[in-house]
C-alpha cells in the first residue's frame, strides 16, 4: 500500500527523523492561513505541494512556490481540483520553502536477491535513483543491514561519510538508522527520502545555521503486514483505490481492472497472469486480473463474479481453476449459485482441473455449463463467445447460457 | 535420485490438524510419501489422517520419536516464521513453507538462520515439491505428474500444475518439480534449485516457469548459460499483458519502470539458451525441439 507524502513524513517524524513542519489543507483559504503563519514566522516563501499518489506531480504543475499569502491562496486554488494523471487533487501540503545548500538521496528497500534490508544513498539528490543507477551507478552507496541486528552504528557512520555529508555526518548516520527503524516499525517495503537536504535556516540575531532534513518522503507498506498495524489502514488513500478494488480487498481477492472484454476468474496469481496472456494470444483482451486465492470457497466465487460483472465492458467470462489447495467441486458449487443470482447474462466458459475435478465436472455438466479441457481451449472459447455476443447472438449462441 | 525429496524423505507436517494440513497430509500419504509425524502444540498424543500419523507437541519430539528429516509447514502466517525456525532448531534439513501472507520483513532473519544452519528452505507461499513415484510434499496434485527425467522449477503454484500437466500429457515425465514461491523474500531461488538439478544424474532437461517482478529469472538465466550449456531447457514467463506498477497478486509480481518486465526476462532467458513458450502447452514440443529425447 502506498501512502501520501504527508503521511510518510508523519511516520518519519514519529521515528525521530528531522522533517520540517508542514500543514495539510483542503481549501485555498486554509492555504492562505497556513502561509500567513509561515510568513509571520520570518519565512520568505512557501511551497505548496499536491498530495496525490502518482509520480511526476512537479512536472504536472502540482508543486509551486509562493512569495505572499495572496499568491499562496491563488496557487492552492489552481492546484486543488487539478487532475494529475487521472487523480483529482483534494489536499495540498503547505510548508516553508527550504533554502537548499545541497541535495542527497537516501532510502531503505527490501533487497530480494540478498534477502536483507538494503540502504541506498547518493550525493545526487532530487533525481530518480533509477536514473542515477543508469547513468552513474558508482555514485550509489549500498549497504545491507544485518538480518538479525539491523543497521549497526558503524555502518550508519560509513554510509554518512561515503555520502559526502561532511560536517553533517552525525545527522546523516541518524537518518540512516532512522530509515531502517521506520521500515521495521511499520513493515514497509520502501522508505525513501528524496531529497534529503542540507538547508540553511534563519537563526537568532540574523545568523543562519545549516541542518540536514527530509524534504520529501515516500513509503510503501507491505500489504501482508497491515493486519498488525490497524492504525496504518487509516492512511489508505481512497483515490488510489476504486470501489471495485476495495470490494475485492475486503473479500480477500486480488483484482486489477484492465481495459478488455473478457472477465477472468482464476486461482493463483501466476496462472491468472498466464490466463490473461493466453486470452490476448487468442485474439481477445482481458477485462481484469483476478486471483480468488488458495482454498477459495463459494462465497469468494460469488464475490468474484460480482466484481467481474460490475464492469459493463465484460462480454464473456473465463473461469480457470487448477485445484491444489482449492477444491474444484467447491468452486463449481459457487459458480452454480452465483449464476443463479447473476445480474446479467454473460456467456461463461469454465475449466476446472486438479483436486476434486471429477466431482466439479459432474456438477457443471448437470448444470449445463460450457466447459473446456485445456487453458488454450478455454481462452479460444471465451474469445469466440465475445465475438458471438457482439454479433447480437447473446442468448442463443453464447457459450455458458443456462440451458 | 531426484532433488530435495525422494524415497529417503521422512516427513513431519507442522500444523497437521488444521483444515489444509489434514487435507493435504492425507493426499501426501495417499501418494506414498512417508509422513511419519505431525506437530500441533497441545495435541501431542493424538493421531491424524485416520490414525496413521502420530501428532506431537513439538518438532524436537517428532524428530526424536520418528527420525523425521523433512518438514512441511501449514501453520498460519503469524506463526509460520517461528515454525520454520523450530524445524531448523530440531535439526530438520529440508523445510517447505506452504503458508502465504507472511510479512516480508519477518522472513529476513528466518532465511538467515536457515542458511547459517546449512538447511534448505523452500517458500514461503509455495506449493511444495514432488519427485514423481517417490514422494510429494506440499499441495501439488499428485495426478499431474509422471515419472521421468525433466526437472521443473517455478515461482508460481497453480501455473506449475498447468505446465507439469502439459508435460505429463505429452509423455514427458519429471524427476522433481519444485515451486519456490511468489513472495519477495524466499528461502531458495531459481538459481539454488538449478544448481541442484545440475548435480542430479537423473535430471536430463529443465523447465523454468517464471513471472514478472524482481530479477530472479534473469539471474538464473545467467547462471544457466554458464553451467547448463548442454542441458535442453525451456521456459514460460507469465505476465506479458500485465500493466506497470500494479501488483499482480503475488507480493513479488510487480513491474516497476523497466525492471521485472516479461520482455526483459524472455530476452535474458533466450540469450541464455532457453526456448521460451507462448503457452504452457507448448513446453513439451519446445523441449523436444531443444534436443530432449525423453
Amino acid at each position: 500500500m502506498k501512502i501520501q507524502e504527508a503521511d510518510a513524513k508523519s511516520l518519519l517524524h514519529a521515528q525521530g527523523l528531522p522533517v520540517p513542519a508542514w500543514d495539510i489543507v483542503h481549501t485555498p483559504a486554509e492555504a492562505r492561513a497556513a502561509a500567513e503563519r509561515l510568513f509571520l514566522a520570518g519565512n520568505d516563501s512557501v511551497v505548496i505541494k499536491a498530495q496525490v499518489l502518482v509520480g511526476g506531480r512537479g512536472k504536472a504543475g502540482g508543486v509551486k512556490l509562493a512569495g505572499s499569502a495572496d499568491e499562496a491562496e491563488a496557487i492552492a486554488g489552481r492546484i486543488l481540483g487539478m487532475d494529475i494523471k487521472g487523480i483529482t487533487v483534494r489536499k495540498v501540503l503547505v510548508a516553508a520553502a527550504a533554502d537548499i545548500v545541497k541535495e542527497f538521496y537516501a532510502s531503505a528497500v527490501l533487497d530480494r536477491t540478498e534477502r536483507r534490508i538494503l540502504l541506498m544513498g547518493s550525493a545526487e539528490g532530487g533525481v530518480e535513483i533509477e536514473q542515477v543507477a543508469e547513468t552513474n551507478p558508482e555514485a550509489i552507496i549500498r549497504l545491507h543491514a544485518d538480518p538479525a541486528l539491523g543497521l549497526l552504528d558503524h555502518q550508519a557512520r560509513r554510509f554518512a561519510f561515503a555520502m559526502g555529508l561532511g560536517t553533517h555526518w552525525k545527522a546523516g548516520a541518524a537518518v540512516a538508522q532512522g530509515l531502517v527503524r521506520t521500515m521495521l516499525a511499520y513493515d514497509a517495503d520502501l522508505v525513501e527520502v528524496n531529497p534529503l537536504a542540507v538547508v540553511r535556516e534563519a537563526g537568532a540575531h540574523g545568523t543562519s545555521a545549516e541542518r540536514l532534513v527530509c524534504l520529501d518522503a515516500k513509503i510503501t507498506l507491505d500489504d501482508s503486514a497491515l493486519a498488525r498495524h490497524p492504525d496504518l489502514e487509516a492512511l489508505r488513500d481512497p483515490d488510489d483505490e476504486d470501489p471495485a478494488d476495495r470490494e475485492a480487498r475486503e473479500a480477500g481477492i486480488s483484482f486489477i481492472k484492465l481495459d478488455g472484454t473478457i472477465g477472468c476468474m482464476v486461482n493463483g496469481a501466476g496462472l491468472a497472469m498466464a490466463t490473461m496472456d493466453l486470452v490476448k494470444r487468442a485474439g481477445g483482451a482481458p477485462a481484469n486480473f483476478l486471483d480468488i486465492g488458495g482454498g477459495a470457497r463459494a462465497d469468494k466465487v460469488a464475490a468474484a463474479m460480482r466484481l467481474i460483472l460490475a464492469d459493463p465492458k465484460v462480454e464473456a467470462i473465463l473461469v480457470n481453476i487448477f485445484g491444489g489447495i482449492t477444491r474444484g467441486d467447491e468452486v463449481a458449487r459457487g459458480l452454480i449459485d452465483a449464476r443463479a443470482q447473476q445480474a446479467r447474462a454473460v456467456p461463461m466458459v469454465v475449466r476446472i482441473v486438479g483436486t476434486n475435478a471429477a466431482e466439479a465436472d459432474a456438477l457443471l455438466r448437470e448444470a449445463r455449463f460450457e466447459t473446456a479441457a485445456s487453458l488454450d481451449e478455454a481462452a479460444a472459447k471465451a474469445v469466440a463467445a465475445t465475438a458471438g455476443s457482439r454479433a447480437g447472438a447473446a442468448a442463443g449462441a453464447g457459450a455458458g447460457s443456462p440451458g | 535420485m531426484s532433488i530435495l525429496i525422494g524415497r529417503e524423505t521422512r516427513l513431519v507436517v507442522q500444523g497437521i490438524t488444521g483444515r489444509e494440513g489434514e487435507f493435504h497430509s492425507r493426499a501426501m500419504v495417499e501418494y506414498g510419501t512417508s509422513v511419519v509425524a505431525g506437530v500441533t502444540p497441545g495435541k501431542g498424543g493424538q493421531t491424524a489422517v485416520d490414525g496413521r500419523v502420530p501428532v506431537f507437541d513439538t518438532v524436537v519430539e517428532a524428530v526424536a520419536e520418528t527420525g523425521a528429516n523433512t518438514s512441511c509447514i501449514f501453520v498460519p502466517a503469524a506463526g509460520a516464521p517461528d515454525a520454520v525456525m523450530e524445524a531448523v532448531s530440531a535439526g530438520i534439513r529440508t523445510i517447505f513453507c506452504i503458508t502465504e501472507g507472511i510479512p516480508a520483513l519477518d522472513m529476513i532473519p528466518v532465511v538467515a538462520m536457515v542458511r547459517e544452519a546449512g538447511a534448505t528452505l523452500i517458500g514461503p507461499n509455495c506449493p511444495g515439491a514432488t519427485s514423481p513415484g517417490r514422494a510429494k510434499v506440499g499441495i501439488i496434485p499428485g495426478s499431474v505428474h509422471r515419472e521421468g527425467r525433466v526437472g521443473v522449477v517455478s515461482r508460481s503454484g497453480t501455473l506449475t500444475y498447468e505446465a507439469v500437466q502439459a508435460m505429463t500429457d505429452a509423455g514427458l515425465g519429471q524427476s522433481t518439480c519444485v515451486g519456490i514461491g511468489g513472495d519477495p523474500i524466499v528461502g531458495s531461488t531459481f538459481t539454488d534449485i538449478l544448481e541442484r538439478f545440475a548435480d542430479d544424474p537423473e535430471t536430463d532437461a529443465l523447465v523454468l516457469i517464471g513471472e514478472i517482478g524482481g530479477a530472479a529469472e534473469e539471474q538464473a538465466a545467467a547462471w544457466a548459460a554458464e553451467h547448463l550449456a548442454h542441458v535442453p531447457r525451456v521456459a514460460f514467463i507469465a505476465g506479458r499483458t500485465a500493466p506497470e506498477g500494479k501488483r499482480m497478486g503475488h507480493a513479488g509480481a510487480i513491474i516497476s519502470g523497466t525492471a521485472g518486465t516479461a520482455a526483459s526476462k524472455v530476452e535474458a532467458l533466450e540469450a541464455a539458451g532457453f526456448r521460451v513458450a507462448g503457452s504452457p502447452t507448448e513446453l513439451p514440443a519446445l523441449l523436444r525441439a531443444a534436443g530432449y529425447r525423453g
